[in-house]
């Protein structure tokens, strides 16, 4: 039997910059989900977005029914942000009072503030905002530890670890390990393994 | 994941992409045979076949255009295997011609074509809808609406396409392709269909004689298409307000329905073969309904055909709404949950059970500055566009620069100063630059330039670039060689040596092909900035037509080949805000590896954006940016 989720369909959004690994992070997070015997759909924007655009994934599980691959405006139960104005974006647009917020607080600058024309906010601005639109909010430097782990590019799974300390996520660390055995070997398995278990320490405490 | 679309594991259930289902259809159909051109939302699928080629026993090739493609998959059929052939919409618009001969043709072994269409254009220029194309050829066509169907579709279009003897169309969306959901696997066949030899009187001949034969194709299709499975109904006997839809449209209209709590009074009539229409399936859900709301991805053609349906059947009274009735839903722009919701609600009045959202006053809202696309860390596009620009400004007139299609194409925004004036489709760039450059014995002196990428060159700039010489237009032809078809994920083209299949072959030189032509060719590296400034302003003083090709590798490939080499900026040379400069690197030049320290007020470079060019420090006026081992150009 599958397990029942204490909100169905459980909607999950992955957001940041094109080039930071989440479509990656998402498929792998997605096939977790399926081995567990959930529906579960998976929406991505890309294509163009690799060009340091704008990349978002939806994610959506449930027991009964196979759903769309978009998520409705305000039903995000869970926002996991590669970067900070990226996750305030799609907060105004998918969070609601309940929704869980994690991100990482290392700026990716936009070209209009690289060239002068646009300022980049301030992460203490962000997160007010955030605070007021979401129940729960916590940045990870997620870039940072993965960095000190070994390599900038395993930030994503090093979120996706603290994604799956989030309560109400049914999915358990030997699940998601199950894919990343899939998927890499070698030293990249156990980078991967390690910056995942540091994400799912920092939400699980 | 390729492994899944050979896994010979039938019900077993995987996560599989849209585009991955349609390459595991077609395996389970045993093609042995598939041809494409790159182009978004479509590209992974030739990319998968490409690399299960070997394991799963078929040909896969990267074709120089899509008439190309499409012509090799009729060449394939004739010989009574079955070929898949993949193209995005904009593909479809270039291999008008062939579609329409191929279905008077008709076809031996199954052909299915997949079209991947792109509504709201997020990776192309235009959102056209391909539906009209098997319309107008006399086309079936499926749409699916999940990853399943998606790849049932396609290993039934080919049973399909036996059948009638005909092409079968498949329209993926942008959802679809590069959606993932739950997809149960069936049966590969043991051995793939092995070519039959074509017989002295065999024909396949594309000529009006056979027209009403092409047109009875459609007629059986409509046939067999009034009780397919793709096609089924959900919802209450006797629906008050009955919903069309097809493709994306089937879960936002159920999830909209649930959401409205409308499960009584509304039903929901899923198409998934869209052309020819099964008009007595539709005509009998219509009898019952007093309203119907369509609900499809781009334009209004599933309601405009049913429409006609209802214009020939008087005894239809009922209201029809949608994307032009009533202007229920947008006449432009990509479908979501939310605009199916809200068509609803404009319809019903019922209003779902309200979520707690917290709605911050506009004044009180953080502001957020827009993403622009922009080229890469390291492009070589960048360089060559502040080339371009460098050498109009000095350049004495107005220059015309004349865009295409590819990475470059974001020269027109902010990324390439602004910088084109004009962009059409594939190969128009030169084309448009042509005819401007002949208007010069009417007075107009206005340099021009027409710039196309190395796979936009193979694939449409050839013909253009012998109009051009043949009639010695006076313009500048620039080619942007980055030995890749990037923008869409670095697909091999004629250029490079690789096939789709990982063989190794001879590359082209698009060097000699315009030599052959008979243009003097100047290739230049876009990375010594101040050399082909110069080399660009020189050609631009010639008279007559001028070819440049400006060679260096796309950046992001080329970090994948070799170390990636430190760059930093030296705090002790960096001027700040006193140099003069005006944050030259960052403000100007505009890479994202480039990026200013507010709290120093120096320079910094990113490093885990940055990709080792080492292009701005030749650029740096105090000479304070750095690069290990030297500063040597990549």
């Amino acid at each position: 039997m599958v397990k029942e989720l204490s909100k169905d369909p459980l909607n999950i959004v992955i957001c940041g910059v094109g080039g930071q690994g989440n479509i990656l992070a998402t498929e792998l997070l997605g096939s977790a989900f399926v081995d567990k015997g959930y529906f579960t759909t998976v929406g991505e924007t890309y294509g163009a977005s690799q060009r340091g655009g704008s990349v978002m994934s939806h994610v959506r599980i449930s027991v009964n029914t196979e759903y769309g691959v978009l998520i409705p405006q305000g039903e995000a139960d869970i926002i996991i942000g590669f970067e900070p104005i990226e996750i305030l974006r799609v907060a105004r647009e998918f969070a609601n009072k309940k929704t869980w917020v994690i991100f990482d607080s290392r700026p990716n600058y936009p070209l209009g503030v690289l060239i002068g024309e646009a300022v980049y906010p301030k992460i203490e601005d962000i997160v007010n905002e955030l605070e007021r639109l979401c129940a729960h909010v916590q940045i990870i430097e997620a870039t940072d530890l993965a960095v000190k782990a070994g390599n900038s590019q395993a930030a994503n799974i090093l979120l996706m670890g603290a994604l799956t300390a989030v309560p109400y996520v049914p999915l358990e660390v030997e699940e998601y390990d199950k894919v990343l055995v899939q998927r890499f070997k070698g030293n990249a398995l156990e980078l991967n393994r390690k910056v995942f278990k540091i994400g799912y320490d920092l939400v699980k405490k | 994941m390729e492994w899944m679309i050979t896994a010979n594991e039938p019900n077993k259930t995987y996560l599989m992409q849209g585009n991955e289902a349609i390459a595991r259809g077609a395996i389970e159909a045993g093609v042995s045979f598939a041809a494409a051109y790159p182009g978004s939302p479509s590209s992974e699928i030739l990319t998968m076949l490409g690399n299960v080629s070997e394991e799963a026993g078929l040909y896969a090739e990267w074709s120089t255009n899509e008439s190309c493609s499409l012509g090799a998959c009729l060449g394939a059929s004739f010989a009574k295997v079955r070929s898949l052939c993949i193209m995005k919409q904009n593909g479809l618009l270039v291999v008008g011609d062939v579609l329409h001969s191929a279905s008077l043709s008709g076809v031996k072994g199954g052909l299915v074509l997949v079209v991947g269409d792109d509504p709201s254009a997020h990776s192309s220029t235009n959102e056209f809808d391909s539906r009209h194309q098997a319309r107008s050829a006399a086309l079936p066509m499926l749409e699916p609406a999940t990853m399943q169907e998606a790849k049932d579709m396609v290993k039934w279009g080919f049973d399909l396409s036996e059948q009638l003897q005909q092409l079968v169309m498949v329209r993926s969306v942008t959802r679809i392709s590069h959606g993932r959901s739950n997809v149960k696997l069936g049966e590969i066949p043991e051995e793939s269909i092995k070519p039959t030899p074509i017989g002295e009187w065999d024909r396949m001949v594309a000529i009006n004689w056979f027209k009403a034969a092409q047109l009875n194709k459609l007629d059986q299709a409509r046939e067999i298409f009034e009780n397919s499975p793709f096609n089924w109904y959900v919802g209450p006997v006797d629906a008050e307000l009955l919903i069309i839809t097809c493709g994306t449209g089937w879960f936002y209209s159920q999830e909209a329905v649930e959401a409205l709590d409308l499960k009584e009074s509304v039903g929901i009539l899923k198409l998934g073969c869209t052309w020819p229409l099964p008009e007595k399936l539709i005509t009998k859900h219509l009898e019952k309904a007093k309203r119907v709301l369509v609900v499809e991805e781009v334009d209004p053609f599933l309601e405009q055909n049913i429409a006609q349906i209802i214009a020939y059947n008087p005894h239809l009274n009922l209201e029809l709404l949608g994307r032009q009735g009533q202007g229920i839903i947008s006449r432009s722009g990509e479908l979501n949950p939310d605009i199916v919701r809200n068509a609803l609600i404009n319809i019903t009045n019922k209003l779902p059970v309200e979520i707690e959202k917290v709605e911050i006053p506009a004044d009180e809202m953080v502001v957020l500055p827009a993403r622009d696309l922009t080229f890469c860390a390291g492009c070589p596009h960048r360089a060559s566009f502040f080339i371009l620009k460098q050498t109009l400004r000095i350049h004495e007139g107005q220059g015309v620069v004349m865009g295409d299609i590819g990475c470059y194409t974001m020269g027109g925004q902010r990324a390439g100063h602004y910088l084109y004036n004009y962009l059409g489709c594939m190969g128009a760039g030169i084309s448009a630059g042509e005819g401007l450059g002949q208007l010069e014995r009417f007075g107009f002196d206005q340099p021009v330039i027409a710039l196309a990428g190395d796979s936009t060159f193979f694939h449409s700039c050839i013909p253009a670039l012998i109009n051009a010489k043949y009639h010695d237009s006076n313009m500048l032809f620039v080619i942007l060689d980055n030995s890749a078809t990037a923008m869409t994920g670095f697909q091999p083209h004629p250029g490079i040596g690789l096939t789709a299949m990982g063989k190794t072959t001879e590359p082209i030189s698009i060097k000699n092909i315009v030599e052959s032509i008979g243009c003097h060719v100047t290739v230049a590296n876009p990375f010594e900035i101040e050399e082909t400034t110069e080399t660009v302003y020189s050609l631009l003083k010639k008279p007559g037509l001028k070819v440049l090709i400006l060679e260096q590798e796309c950046a992001t490939l080329a970090v994948r080949k070799s170390e990636k080499r430190k760059v930093w900026v030296d705090p002790d040379l960096c001027r700040g805000d006193d140099c003069g400069c005006g944050r030259f690197c960052s403000r100007v030049w505009g890479c994202p590896g480039n990026i200013w320290d507010d709290e120093t007020g120096k320079a910094v470079i990113d490093e885990v954006v940055c990709v080792g060019c080492g292009v701005c420090a030749t650029l740096c006026p105090a000479g304070a940016i750095k690069v290990e081992g030297g500063e040597a150009i990549g």
